[in-house]
């Protein structure tokens, strides 16, 4: 079993070094080049500390990447985070990770320095050169004085994720999450050499790391579609074949907005192979309209929380869904042991409802720096008293069909999957909560036309503008209500706590 | 005309839209907006506009877009 992930790199950069590894709108990059320059990169971060965080905040692009794999290289690990984030988001980041350096630009320093990060820890990519000098095999074996240290339980990465107490939380993947993940997904995906990868998902989300390790662990290119064409479907379409990519993985409200635009002739998409997609629930009429238009693609939903390397439940769609059924999230991931547990936290019978509940070696190490929050995420299996089995309770209910798949119900909490994102609504409710004029409020998420709606009651009704301008300075863009409603009184249910479940019925009608 | 800059400004409030060249190049809408954007359009419109219509040339300033509808709409 690989210790690390860079043993990926290793094999690929020998047997596909002059393979294109990486394309974007700034250009292509072979393996060799990547390694070239990350080499280069874990030269100067070797001095910063060993299994340490290191934030990387660059925009995504070829650079990013690169950087990962010179972080991994120094044996420390990466935490990528979205430029765009709202600078109080960002400073509780960056003050949660305190991380020992911060690959970045020039361009960004004053940036960093305004949100109190510290300079000394800034590293400079522009003054990152390529590595002429040696040979790979040279390079190689330079890098395993360092990575041959490695244990597949450190850290591999961090991706922050939204919190509910308006804290974001790191979650710490190590290496055996990610070699276990990317070992299912090459046998289940059938992913060569000769693939091209088209990424969309954002590198601070966890879903590029399927992109990314497919390409470093068989030498596929990985294209990261540049993030504008994402706006106009038809141009995404024409990019794919241009670029000749073989195999993507969409979160469905890019699928949809293909579908509701019609954009897609028949016989388009020559080399498109496999559409992989999850994130959120995906509506089985859209999914339809792909299948009718492509139906020689071969279509894969996969499903799972960060918590747990990416996904650990996955399903080859075998026909066409009418648009009243729900698509399974199939079956468990090679090596990924799947409970469901009914609230007496007994194992559900067939049909019951219950929480979907992981173990194995795809479970994160925890979350950074938060014990208490660790402690009642990862627990010990309740039906195991003979040694200590950590598992990870999800907090998404599911139960398992006549036909053994697993169908996804809903969430536990007020927690929503938007765009992709998770998205705690409380997080929300506390920014809104924070404005002026907001007293109380409540904060839905309508599933089918896919808003977030604010309700709030207050003196007045606040302009809808200023409310969405104030927002956006709290919250990234993607937790932004789209619906605001001003009301004189807030329902109470007989605890006092507002009424969700009534508010939901008449402002959530999914009819 | 006020229509459509209603939609803007309720999508993105802090934005003088009148005074904008590219929407897109200035990063004034992102993937997420264009949806909303299109649903708001064809919902207070009555129109349905086709995919291969929605792409950066079009949606690149207010002129633009206007000429777009334009040619489903009288504005």
């Amino acid at each position: 079993m690989r210790n690390s992930v860079v043993e990926f790199l290793y094999q690929t950069v020998m047997e596909n070094g002059r393979k294109t590894g990486i394309a974007g709108e700034e250009g292509r990059l072979t393996f060799e080049d990547i390694f070239r320059k990350a080499y280069s990169l874990a030269g100067r971060l070797q001095s910063r500390g060993v299994n340490a965080p290191v934030m990387v905040y660059l925009p995504k692009g070829i650079d990013a990447v690169v950087s990962f794999a010179g972080i991994l290289l120094s044996g420390n690990f990466y935490a990528p985070v979205d430029l765009r984030s709202p600078g109080n988001r960002m400073q509780k980041i960056l003050s949660n990770l305190a991380p020992a350096a911060i690959v970045t630009r020039r361009e960004f320093e004053k940036d960093l320095c305004s949100l109190g990060a510290e300079k000394s820890t800034f590293l400079y990519f522009e003054d990152v050169e390529r590595e002429d000098g040696r040979s790979l095999e040279e390079m190689i074996s330079e890098c395993r004085k360092v990575s041959d240290r490695i244990i597949d339980t450190d850290p591999c990465y961090i991706m922050y994720t939204s919190g509910s107490t308006g804290v974001p939380k790191g979650v710490v993947v190590p290496h055996r999450g990610v070699v276990d993940y990317i070992e299912w997904a090459l046998t289940c995906l059938k992913v060569d050499r000769n693939d091209i990868i088209g990424n969309q998902a954002p590198l601070y989300f966890d879903n590029s790391t399927l992109d990314l390790y497919l390409s470093w662990s068989t030498g596929a290119t990985l294209d990261l579609i540049p993030e504008r064409v994402f706006s106009f479907p038809a141009r995404l379409v024409e990019y794919m074949e241009n670029r000749g990519i073989t195999l993507v993985f969409f979160v469905p409200s890019v699928l949809v907005s293909v579908s509701r635009m019609n954009v897609l002739k028949k016989g388009c998409l020559p080399d498109l192979k496999t559409i992989v997609f999850a994130g959120e629930v995906m509506p089985t009429r859209h999914l339809g309209y792909w299948q009718r238009m492509l139906p020689d693609k071969s279509y894969a939903h996969l499903y799972g929380p960060t918590e747990i390397t990416v996904d650990c439940t996955y399903f080859i769609v075998d026909r066409i869904y009418d648009p009243s059924e729900s698509l399974p999230i199939g079956y468990p991931c090679r090596n990924s042991g799947i409970l469901i547990l009914n609230q007496d936290d007994r194992p559900a019978v067939r049909g019951e409802y219950g929480e979907l509940c992981v173990r194995g070696s795809s479970l994160a190490l925890g979350y950074w720096r938060d014990d208490e929050k660790t402690k009642a995420a990862f627990v010990q299996n309740p039906l195991e008293n003979g040694y200590f089995d950590r598992i990870y309770r999800t907090g998404d209910i599911v139960y398992e069909n006549e036909k053994g798949q697993i169908i996804f119900v809903g969430r536990k909490d007020s927690q929503i999957k938007h765009m992709g994102y998770r998205i705690e609504l409380g997080e929300i409710e506390l920014a809104a909560g924070s404005l002026p004029d907001v007293e109380k409020c409540c904060v839905l998420y309508h599933g089918s036309r896919k808003e977030i709606m604010l309700l709030y009651e207050g003196p007045q009704e606040v302009p809808v503008s200023d409310l969405r301008r104030s927002l956006s300075n709290l919250l990234p863009g993607y937790m932004v209500p789209r619906k605001f409603w001003h009301l004189e009184r807030l329902p109470v249910n007989q605890n006092g706590k507002i009424d969700r479940s009534t508010l939901k019925t008449l402002y959530c009608n999914e009819n | 005309m006020n229509e459509v800059i209603s939609i803007l400004t309720v999508i993105r409030p802090e934005v003088d839209f009148t005074r904008c060249d590219d929407f897109i190049k200035e990063g004034l809408l992102d993937s997420l907006d264009i949806v909303t954007l299109v649903a708001e359009l064809e919902d207070r419109l009555g129109i349905c506009i086709d995919g291969q219509d929605i792409s950066p040339e079009n949606f690149k300033n207010l002129e633009t877009l206007l000429a777009l509808l334009r040619r489903y709409t009288v504005l």
